[in-house]
Formats: C-alpha cells, structure tokens, sequence
C-alpha cells in the first residue's frame, strides 16, 4: 500500500494493546443479601418487588411479593416490619418505608382486583390445614399454588384466626381482611368454618388427607390468681377481643383496668377506650423498656390518653371494683421484685392480659409427637414427631406474630411438598449480608420517608376507624424509589461509566453488564463506586 | 440549556445512569452506542482520572456535534499513553501538535473548515496543565483575544505528569514533586500568586469558560454541550487526579476529585462573556486535610509533625473559593455542615 510521507507504518488500534495483563486485581459482580430481605419473618423479596414498584408496575411488584406472602394488604397493616428496622437506608437519614408501601400494593390489589396465577401442574394430592389463621391461610395458599388439593378446617365462624380475634378493627379493618382471604379460597381451597378438628389422626382418615399442617393458634388465655369478689367484674383479653366481633359488644365500663404488658394488653386498652370508657389504666409489672409491646404500639396508645402504671402488680380484687397495687421494684438482674407498698385504684373492670396457651387436644394419642412448654416441637421442616403431620404459627415454638405465622406456613408448604413426593426441601444457600459499610452513600439523594398520615387524635380515641392512612400513589412512588437496593446490581451504569479503560460491558436493560478482561487494569474504581457494594475485588493468581 | 433538572430517582443524578429516566435524558456514558472517543488499549496509568476526563468530554462533543469534530492535542500523558506510534486509542479524526501550539493549530483548522464552508465540523483542542498554563499560554490566550471558534479543553492533573512529576503552573502550594522536594523550611512547591487558568479565560470575557470534575459526570457533559452550542472561543478546566503524581491508590481516583469540590480546594463553575452563570454547590462540606491526608504528595503536612501553617494556608484558600465562588448557600464560611443543593 502507497504511504504518505513519513509514514512506515499502517495504523493501528490500540485494541492490540491488552492492557488486561497489567492486571493483580480482578473485579468482581456479585449479589448480596439485602438486610430487609434477611430480617423478613416471612421471607419476602422486599428489594425484588421495590424494584418494580421503583418504576411503577405496581401490578409486577404485587406479584413478586405474593410469590412469598398473600397477604400484603393486611401485612402493610399489622407487621412490626423488622425489615425497616434493618434497612441500611435508616444510617443515611431513615429507613424505607417498606411496610407502608406494601400497604400500598395489597390496597392496590384489592382495588383493581388483581388475582392469582393458578397452579401450573396438578399433583392429586390432598392437604389439610388445621386452622384459618395467617400460617394455616399461608400453607393453603402456597400448596395451592404447587398444584395440591387443599382444604382448611377451622373452628370458629369465620377465617383469619387471630387477624380478627385478636386484632382490633382500627388496626385491621375486616373488609381488607375478608378480600385477601377470599383471594387465596379462589384458588380453589376449600374452606370448612365451625369445623373443629377433634383429632387430628381420625380426621386425616376421614377425608384421606396425604399430609396434614396444623396451626390452630393459641387462643386459650393465661390466667393468674387474683383474689376476687364474686361481684367482680373479671375478663380476659381474648374474651373482650373475641367479643368485638360479636353483634354484643363486651361491656367494660367507665373504668377499665388492663394488667400485662403486652400487645394485646395495649389492644384491649385503646379498645375499651373506643368503647366509651373514660379511664384505661395499664398495670404492668415491670418498666416501659422491658414491656413486650412495641414501643410505636405503646406511643400511640399514650397519645390516645391511656395510661400505665409501671411497675405494679395486682394484689386482689373487691366486689365494689377496688384493685389493691403493689409497687415493684427492679433487682440488679431486671427482675420486678415487691416492696410491700400498697395502693388502691377503682375499676368498673379488670382485664388480664397475660398471655396465651395453645389447646393441644386434637393431638391426644398421636404417637411420636413432643409437647414442650406447651407447645408443639418441629423439626427444621416444620414437621412433627409424627411422619406426615406438619405445624407452625403460635402452636410451635417462635415469637407470636402474623408475619411469622405467615413464613411458617410457606416453610411447610414447601417442605409438605417435598415430603409429599419423597423428597427433602433444599432451600437455596444464601448470599453474604450486604452490610452498610459496603454501600457508597454518596450517590443516593437524601430524602426522608414519607409519613403515612395518622387520624387525628379525636377521631381515633371515639372510633374503630384504621389509626394508620395510607399512602397514594406518588408517595408511594417516592418512598419505593428510596430503595438503596443494597448488595444488587440495579443497572446505574456507573461501573460502565467511571472505567477509564472502557473495560466494562453493558449488555442492556435487565442483563447487567461484564468485565472486558483484556483490558481491564484492575483499578477497581468500578468497585469503589459502585453505590450497592455489588463488585468486589479479587487478587488475580500472579 | 443547562443539566436538566430530575425529580428523585431513586439515586438523584449522582449515578451515570438511571433506569428510570427517559432515554433523551440520560447522560452520554450511559448510552451503549456511546463513541469510546478513548478507546480501550491505551497505556494510561490504573485508574487514571485524565483518560476519564478525556473520553467524558470528547464523547459528550461528539454526541454534541453529531460526530462532526476534530481534536488537536497538546503533548502531554494524554498524548503519549493515546498514540504510541503506530497505534491509536482515538476513535475520532485527531491531530497531534507540539507541546505548545495546540491552541494555534487548532485555530489554522477551524480557519481552513472556515474556508473550505464546513462550519458544521467543530474542533476541539486538548491538553494537559502543562502544555496549557505554561507552555501553550501565549497560543490559547491568542485564540481567547481573536475569539477563534474552537473549544479548548484543559485536563488540570496539576503538574508535568509524563515526564515524571514535574511542577508546573498548575501545581499547588505545598505539593511535593519531583522538582519541589519535600525539604527544607517551606517543603513542596511554594505558594506563590497562583495562576488561574478559568480565571484568566474569563478575563478574555470570551462566550464561554467553565471548570468540571471527573465525579460529576453530568454536570461535565452539560457544560461540554453547552459549549458546543456556541461559537467562539470556550474553554473548560477539568480536573482529573493522577494516582501516580499524587501518590493516591489507583480506586480512588474519583473520590479524590469529589473531595477536592467538597471542601472547595476545586470550585466548579460556568462563565459566560466573563460573568458567572452557574455554581455547583458543596453537598457536605469537608475540611481540607479530608482531601489532602490521603495525597501521598502531601504526606509531609501531616508526618512527622503537622504542619498547621501550610493546612491553614490551604483551608484559607478553599474557604475563599467557597465565598468568591458561594459555593455553599446561606450557611457561614468554614460551617462543619454545608447546605446541599438539592
């Protein structure tokens, strides 16, 4: 070829250059476990399905969180949303309002009437569920959905459990309640009300269930001795919570003491304030920073004028309604210990709030089973003793709430369905935590969450109307997009653009991207800057 | 038209990209058809900040004038670690000059697009701090005082980078390099007057002088489009930190930028006709030594004994950047918290 002037040589790119060898670090893309992700009781994928409300598919982001749990609309509700309390957002200024914003979806579902997917595949077998509460629902709802027959046996009149006997209707209001559950019986489970389960062997031969998952709660309130007059007017949370779903509202009076601590001593007190009465007292033994409740529970019962007595216990109880409180003190080791001094307080009644039992008499005569401090022992399958027998929720040992009793139940869902085809459930192995200190905080806005509205105090002290709003759909689009999406690639292109050799390949929406070996020096700027933590280093073998 | 302003997503504009943006408002790097003005192969240094800046902003013009560009580059890193003869980095039609005429070159081929009636080929000239502060000085003010309808971009990395650190113009007080030891009684360069290229520039009250970082991204594409829509002369200062002359680790290249706007030691501005149009504030204002602790070159401020003196003498000079500048908004000179801009 004819060469100008001075020219020797054709050009050449510097693509012939692999500067891919200069490298003794070799960038990395990798996933970690969002810490929501990690606290979540009932396993959700909070940061698949913010991803989607992120860009507005609600309906998308509804899915991926039903992939998990059913019940977003009351989840968005009753949950103590341990997933905001884990939220690497909360070190930046504050946590995502992950909680308000399932509200939001599950609302949005119920508006729009959105429905499950059906099963893919039909198995022919047939499972029953004890007990229509958040675990037995749950299990209903993920069998259903890997294609087994199902139908639940409840006791009472209506489904939901302890979502309607034990929470009150301004926390919950029934008709989102009845609609998730009414979505979960369109699968095609069958409900069986006012069936109570005698025993649990006869009953699974009867109906020849294949397998059986019991989760009938722990309705059975605890009682301790009071020295009473027979005059006394003396009930129990659940009796009074049970009550409000009846046509006869229980009648409590003027004066009304709750004793426990509790969230369900704090129910029964703004309840009994929504019913008229003038003075809910709390007697609770110990201080406010060693009550069970949970503390947004206990400040927004303050604020609603309920009082509480710290660290008393109730001696006994007079005909005329006159309570004698002893004051208690704390000991070096936490433990409320008398002092000898005396106090009265007039009550029209007195509730006890004390805690629950389980009633384990269908499980007379099951072989195999262990009974412990009265509850039922699982293996880490959620299997009894007995081969074939599942349970969860209140009746297994855990801590009391929904949204554990609605992760047991899609646990032994998919162990159930393992087991049902001679199989052992494998959960996937989990990725790293995705801590703080891997995240580059600068590129994320600052930008507070969005309070969800709270009714006014008037209205709230005299009505059940809900206490909590919710959001709408700019706010909630707002607070989605607060997501940091801590540990996962959330395509920012910043890798793509902070690499001064051009060594990262974008391979479009939803693929990521990859490294280009040849000629990636190894700077780990890409690793430095990405805002997730979602590259990390390795040393090249040299 | 200035950076378009987003509502919150998710990331704000702080990332190169963003999912959730329309396409049209995305920036430049983000686009997979981007041109890799630079492209893979050069011998530029790990993580160096200059060939960052290079590709930002010759990418941005090409997106800008619809490929229609030409570059004249100074001698300098950019130069050497681009061409090594006979290979090229540069996916654009690109002249190489001498060390000082950059400016002039650039001149004779906007006059010659000029004559041939191809004013829709815009040019751009390039160079380092060097070959633009001191060698080409006299060259580039001459192109600001004729007006001459080029854009020259300068890649500030504050010393002679490819021939082994040596001081030039842009160099700062207390820097050590290989020509201002870190000895005696006043160690590393000295302070000096100073010499403000972006300054200068707009005292040629030319159509338009801005400065950018390689940590702002967007803000260093809006200014580069903004340049390309107007003729005349223009001039943008980048910064761009060398991890081999400032002695930083090779992952910190962008942090080290960010932090030099931070604590205003690198103000980030727009001028236009010698007048100032747009101010980048400081989101959270640091104190100097945040920025100069993890500098190599300015390790003798700090061991074996603190010099407080030259510290203060560079936290005097950031915090009258921050007031000349106002850099931050409404909040006192030296506050521990600066406002944000948000």
């Amino acid at each position: 070829m004819e060469k100008p002037f001075a020219i020797t040589l054709d050009v050449g790119s510097s693509l012939a250059n692999k500067t891919g060898s200069w490298r003794t670090c070799r960038p990395l893309y990798v996933d970690r476990l969002p810490p929501c992700n990690n606290a979540c009781p009932a396993g959700e994928n909070i940061q698949g399905w913010l991803y989607h409300a992120e860009s507005g598919d609600y309906e998308q982001a509804w899915r991926v969180l039903t992939q998990d749990n059913p019940m977003p609309a009351v989840m968005g509700r009753v949950c103590y949303h341990p997933c905001e309390t884990s939220c690497n957002r909360g070190q930046l200024d504050e946590s995502v309002g992950i909680n308000s914003v399932e509200r939001f979806l599950g609302d949005q579902a119920i508006k729009l009437g959105w429905k499950f997917n059906p099963p893919e595949t039909v198995t022919g077998k047939h499972v029953l569920v004890v007990g229509a509460g958040p675990s037995g629902l749950s299990a209903a709802y993920h069998l259903a959905r890997l294609g087994h027959r199902v139908t639940i046996q409840e006791a009472g009149p209506f489904a939901g459990g302890m979502m309607r006997f034990g929470i009150p209707k301004y926390r919950l209001p029934r008709d989102v309640l009845e609609a998730e559950v009414q979505r979960i019986l369109d699968l095609g489970v069958t409900l069986q009300l006012n069936t109570k389960v005698e025993n649990i062997e006869e009953s699974m031969q009867t109906g020849k269930f294949d397998a059986a998952f019991l989760a009938v709660g722990a309705h059975i309130a605890k009682r301790a001795y009071i020295p009473a007059g027979e005059a006394a007017r003396l009930l129990d949370a659940m009796q009074v919570l049970r009550g409000m779903e009846g046509e006869e509202k229980p009648m409590l009076g003027r004066r009304v003491v709750v004793y426990g601590g509790g969230n369900t001593a704090l129910d029964v007190a703004r309840t009994a304030k929504r019913l008229g009465a003038t003075d809910a007292i709390i007697v609770y033994r110990r201080t406010r920073e060693k009550m069970p409740a949970h503390d947004f529970e206990v400040e927004e019962a303050l604020q609603e004028g309920i009082m509480i007595k710290w660290l008393s216990t109730i001696k006994n109880m007079s005909d005329e309604g006159t309570l004698t409180v002893e004051k208690m003190e704390l000991d070096e080791k936490g433990f409320p210990q008398p002092t000898g001094e005396l106090e009265t307080l007039e009550t029209d009644s007195l509730v006890l709030a004390l805690g629950q039992d389980v009633d384990l008499s269908l499980l007379d005569g099951v072989p195999g089973l262990e009974i412990k401090d009265g509850v039922v022992q699982v293996s880490h399958n959620m299997m009894t003793g007995r081969p074939g027998i599942f349970a969860g929720g209140d009746m297994v040992p855990s801590e009391r709430t929904v949204t554990i009793g609605i992760g047991h139940g899609k646990k032994a869902a998919r162990n159930i369905d393992a087991w049902l085809r001679g199989e052992l459930y494998e959960p996937a192995p989990k990725h790293a935590l995705a801590e703080f200190r891997k995240i580059n905080p600068w590129y994320y806005e600052d930008a507070p969450k969005t309070v969800q509205p709270t009714l006014d105090q008037a209205r709230r002290q005299s009505t059940f109307e809900e206490v909590v709003g919710g959001l709408n759909e700019t706010n909630a689009l707002f607070e989605a997009r607060r997501c940091l999406s801590c540990g996962n690639c959330f395509e920012c292109d910043n890798c793509y653009g902070v690499c001064p050799d051009n060594a990262v390949i974008k391979l479009g929406p939803g693929m990521r991207f990859e490294f280009n070996f040849d000629y990636c020096k190894g700077c780990g700027i890409c690793s430095v800057e990405c805002p997730c933590g979602a590259i990390t280093m390795v040393p090249e073998n040299v | 038209m200035t950076a378009t302003i987003v509502k919150f997503y998710q990331t704000g504009t702080h990332t190169v990209g963003n999912r959730l943006l329309d396409p049209e408002h995305r920036s430049v790097q983000a686009d997979m058809r981007r041109t890799n003005s630079l492209n893979s192969g050069h011998r530029a240094c790990q993580g160096c900040g200059e060939a960052l800046g290079a590709r930002y902003a010759i990418d941005a013009a090409m997106q800008a004038t619809d490929n229609q560009l030409i570059a004249a580059n100074a001698t300098g890193c950019l130069e050497v670690f681009s061409t090594p003869y006979p290979e090229t980095s540069w996916q654009i039609p690109w002249i190489h000059s001498l060390f000082g005429n950059t400016a002039a070159v650039a001149t004779g081929i906007a006059a010659a697009l000029r004559v041939k009636g191809r004013t829709e080929v815009r040019v751009v000239a390039q160079g380092g701090d060097g070959g633009t502060t001191d060698i080409g000085f006299g060259c580039l003010s001459g192109m600001f005082e004729r007006n001459d309808d080029v854009l020259y971009i300068c890649y500030d990395n504050e010393a002679y980078m490819n021939t082994g650190v040596q001081r030039s113009s842009a160099t700062p007080g207390a820097a050590r390099t290989a020509t201002t030891p870190a000895v005696g009684a006043a160690p590393g360069n000295v302070f000096g007057q100073g010499k403000n290229l972006p300054l200068i520039a707009m005292a040629h009250e030319i159509p338009y002088v801005a400065t950018a970082i390689v940590s702002e991204l967007r803000d260093l594409e809006a200014k580069v489009k903004r340049a390309m829509e107007i003729r005349g002369a223009r001039y943008i200062h980048i910064f761009v930190p060398c991890p081999l002359g400032w002695g930083t680790a090779s992952n910190q290249t962008i942090h080290i930028a960010r932090l030099a706007k931070e604590t205003g030691v690198f103000p980030v501005i727009a001028a236009e006709h010698g007048e100032l149009t747009k101010v980048s504030k400081i989101r959270k204002q640091l104190p100097v030594e945040d920025y100069l602790k993890p500098q190599r070159r300015f390790a003798h401020l700090f061991s074996p004994t603190p010099n407080l003196a030259a510290i203060a003498h560079i936290q005097a000079l950031a915090d009258r950047n921050i007031r000349r500048f106002g850099l931050i908004d409404a909040a006192p000179v030296g506050a521990a918290a600066g406002a944000g801009d948000n």
